[in-house]
């Protein structure tokens, strides 16, 4: 009986129903995974630290990111005095909208996607941009001079990060042929050594594109080493420092939800997506490993090096990552005039 | 948002205006540890004038040491920087002890030496964390506060206190210690060394922290003439002054160690002889519990009021952050006339405003922590 009337209604309005299931999974995903990557980066961190981390709330802390949740709800939402407060509410859904849209093109299966479109990886970078705008809008309209000094960081950081990162992008492009995200990761079947990572044949600096397209990735997303945003031994706490309630909440999340849209992100151009090492039971839990592993090592990352100086961050991307990047697009494109 | 008429227009030695605004770092500002407020002039990023503003600890302990006793004002020592507490207390009781021409005995001398030289290690690595987390790295805190908390157990055993020792009395020492301490202590020394070298591999050689300290915050001898800077700042400028050699007191003149300086002057010359020091600090240690004399900790003939004679005495000894001296002038009253405290922090301090114009913010941030500053140092 119940049976008939879905199949009924998803007779009726079968794309509308698709789209609000994907919208409500990947809401769930998002929000599942930015409240447990803080735990997972508290216990991380803790680990690291030769200490416990949270132990109180639930087994082993489980429940604590709820609960650090329900303190941010029941907390009010402060505009300070003279901020242009449209702005500044509409800062932290600027930060979040974009990923959740940009999730939308990942394909985490064989046909566990929302969206299989043509344009999939484009899409992510003109999203992606919107994420500057955000951090840049929330520092400016708080009226605060940490908060601004350190959004003018973010902007000129983002826009030094954002280049190399396209060349990288243009030159998976290039290898691959297409910006179907899907295809990119049907491309890569087989065992380990078809992933995009280890295929020197096409481009021996593969593995460099990809500690590129890595560091990349931690600057665009602010995390340490390259946090500006919110450099809290200098500026307080950077472009949140006005940020209340769940107006930091947010902010919070989508930094988590950034990090995890980076990871799936390179584990679909590099790690060969959902296809298994072996070559064999591929699926998405191969994706969650590798997507995982990666988060991982963002954490590890962010707890074991101190804060890189500003000057030195745009130093590293404008003599180092913009030339090696442009160096390895150019061999790229050379191999494969020479040998297809 | 900075608004316009929070921004100045001055005009620049070479002629160009230019539009300041000032940021105020403090008094609770997550780098100044502390309530010490410094206003800065900036020009964008770039600091134009960077002026400390003191006096938001002030305890008036110079005023505290006019209208009590000696004894009364013993306490008050452990509180000025409380990270380095039991020099501070040195210095006090051997004005006092000079005054009243103690002899102290060896054994207690060497406890003195032993404790203060593990002070200075448990400073040391307070600053060390501290520093680090200046710099954006959170994880070197909560391995140095590991192992200071190894110290502060075994001073606790000894003195009853964590932080404020009072453990140097007038004539000696409040208790002798045990054989627990002595073993505990070796143990110790054995487990810091490779310590140390974990520290060097992991913190002092990783690149990020090289680029954000080396040729960052350049003090020159002269700047640390000029301002009275000390300890480890002056001998990250390659002066070799350090009052346990140049002034040597207690039973230092039998301990054989040596004062780590280098020439380079900027924050990481502060940050390397920090780091040597511990090592030394460790020697020191090892060579005091292998020498500790036998016999009392106490002098014998100690007055039970004590009184002063007329005139100007001074006691200098080699805190963590440099030369702390104390002055006492009496009139031959049980209460002093006048207790003068030099304080390290508040002369390294000073020559933050000549030494951070013209760097970039993180920079500045960079040398204050290299400074090593504890505000009621600096307030007292």
């Amino acid at each position: 009986m119940i049976q008939s009337i879905w199949h009924f209604i998803l007779s009726l309005w079968p794309e509308p129903l698709r789209l609000v299931l994907f919208v409500a999974g990947i809401m769930a995903f998002v929000g599942g995974n930015a409240a447990y990557l803080v735990w997972v980066e508290r216990k991380g961190a803790a680990r690291f630290q030769r200490r416990p981390g949270p132990t109180e709330v639930g087994w082993a802390g489980l429940l604590q990111p709820i609960a650090d949740a329900a303190k941010l709800l029941s907390k009010q939402l402060i505009v300070p005095a003279g901020a242009d407060s449209t702005l500044f509410r509409m800062a932290p859904l600027l930060m979040m909208s974009p990923v959740l849209m940009s999730l939308a093109v990942i394909p985490w299966g064989q046909s566990l996607a929302a969206r299989n479109i043509n344009v999939g990886l484009l899409m992510i970078f003109a999203f992606g941009s919107v994420n500057v705008m955000a951090v840049m809008l929330g520092g400016w309209s708080s009226r605060n001079k940490y908060a601004i000094i350190s959004a003018a960081r973010v902007v000129s950081q983002n826009v030094a990060y954002e280049i190399p990162m396209l060349l990288v992008v243009i030159t998976m492009i290039m290898v691959t042929g297409t910006m179907n995200l899907n295809e990119i990761v049907v491309q890569q079947a087989g065992g380990f050594w078809h992933w995009n990572f280890f295929r020197v044949w096409v481009n021996p600096l593969m593995p460099v594109t990809f500690l590129i397209f890595y560091i990349c990735m931690l600057a665009e997303t602010n995390r340490a080493p390259f946090d500006m945003a919110e450099a809290e031994s200098e500026l307080v706490a950077g472009v949140y420092t006005e940020y209340a309630g769940m107006g930091f909440g947010v902010f919070f999340m989508a930094e988590y939800a950034n990090i995890l849209l980076g990871c799936a992100l390179a584990t679909v151009l590099f790690l060969g997506g959902w296809q298994s090492p072996i070559g064999v039971f591929s699926g998405v839990f191969w994706f969650l490993v590798k997507m995982y592993l990666l988060i991982f090592s963002v954490v590890w990352i962010r707890w074991t090096f101190p804060r890189t100086q500003f000057y030195g961050l745009l130093n590293l991307s404008w003599k180092i990552l913009i030339p090696a990047s442009l160096f390895t697009l150019i061999l790229t494109s050379a191999m494969m005039k020479l040998f297809r | 948002m900075i608004l316009k008429e929070q921004l100045k227009t001055e005009i620049t030695a070479d002629g160009a205006p230019r539009e300041t605004f000032v940021i105020n770092l403090g008094p609770q500002h997550p780098a100044t540890h502390g309530v010490l407020r410094v206003k800065m002039t900036m020009d964008g990023e770039y600091i134009v004038r960077a002026e400390p503003v003191c006096g938001y600890i002030h305890r008036m302990q110079e005023k505290m040491g006019e209208n009590r006793t000696y004894a009364q004002f013993l306490p008050n020592t452990s509180r000025i920087d409380y990270l380095s507490a039991m020099t501070y207390t040195h210095a006090f009781v051997g004005a006092v002890e000079r005054a009243l021409k103690l002899q102290v005995p060896p054994r207690a001398e060497y406890i003195r030496v032993i404790t203060s030289e593990m002070n200075r290690i448990s400073s040391h690595l307070v600053w060390w964390g501290a520093f680090l987390l200046d710099l954006g790295g959170f994880t070197p805190l909560l391995y140095a506060f590991d192992d200071r908390e190894k110290i502060l157990d075994l001073l606790e055993a000894i003195t009853g206190s964590r932080l404020t020792y009072s453990y140097f009395r007038i004539g000696g020492l409040y208790n002798d210690i045990d054989d627990a301490f002595i073993k505990g202590t070796r143990a110790f020394v054995a487990q810091m060394r490779p310590r140390l070298k974990m520290y060097r591999s992991l913190v002092t050689d990783n690149i990020i922290l090289r680029k954000r300290i080396i040729e960052i915050g350049p003090i020159s001898k002269e700047m640390c003439r000029k301002y009275g800077a000390t300890g480890p700042v002056i001998r990250g400028s390659g002066v070799p002054y350090d009052v346990r050699k140049v002034e040597p007191y207690s039973a230092y003149p039998e301990f054989d160690f040596v004062v780590p300086t280098f020439e380079e002057g900027d924050s990481m010359a502060r940050y390397l002889v920090r780091m040597e020091e511990m090592a030394q600090s460790l020697r020191i240690i090892e060579q005091g519990l292998d020498k500790l004399p036998a016999g009392p900790v106490m002098a014998e003939k100690v007055p039970r009021v004590v009184k002063l004679p007329a005139g100007d005495y001074c006691y200098a000894v080699e805190a963590a952050r440099g030369r702390f001296a104390v002055r006492i002038v009496s009139d031959n009253k049980e209460i002093p006339y006048r207790v003068k405290l030099r304080t390290p922090s508040l002369s390294n301090l000073s020559l933050f405003e000549e030494a951070s114009a013209g760097m970039l913010l993180p920079d500045a941030l960079a040398l204050m922590g290299s400074l090593d500053l504890v505000i009621p140092d600096i307030d007292r």
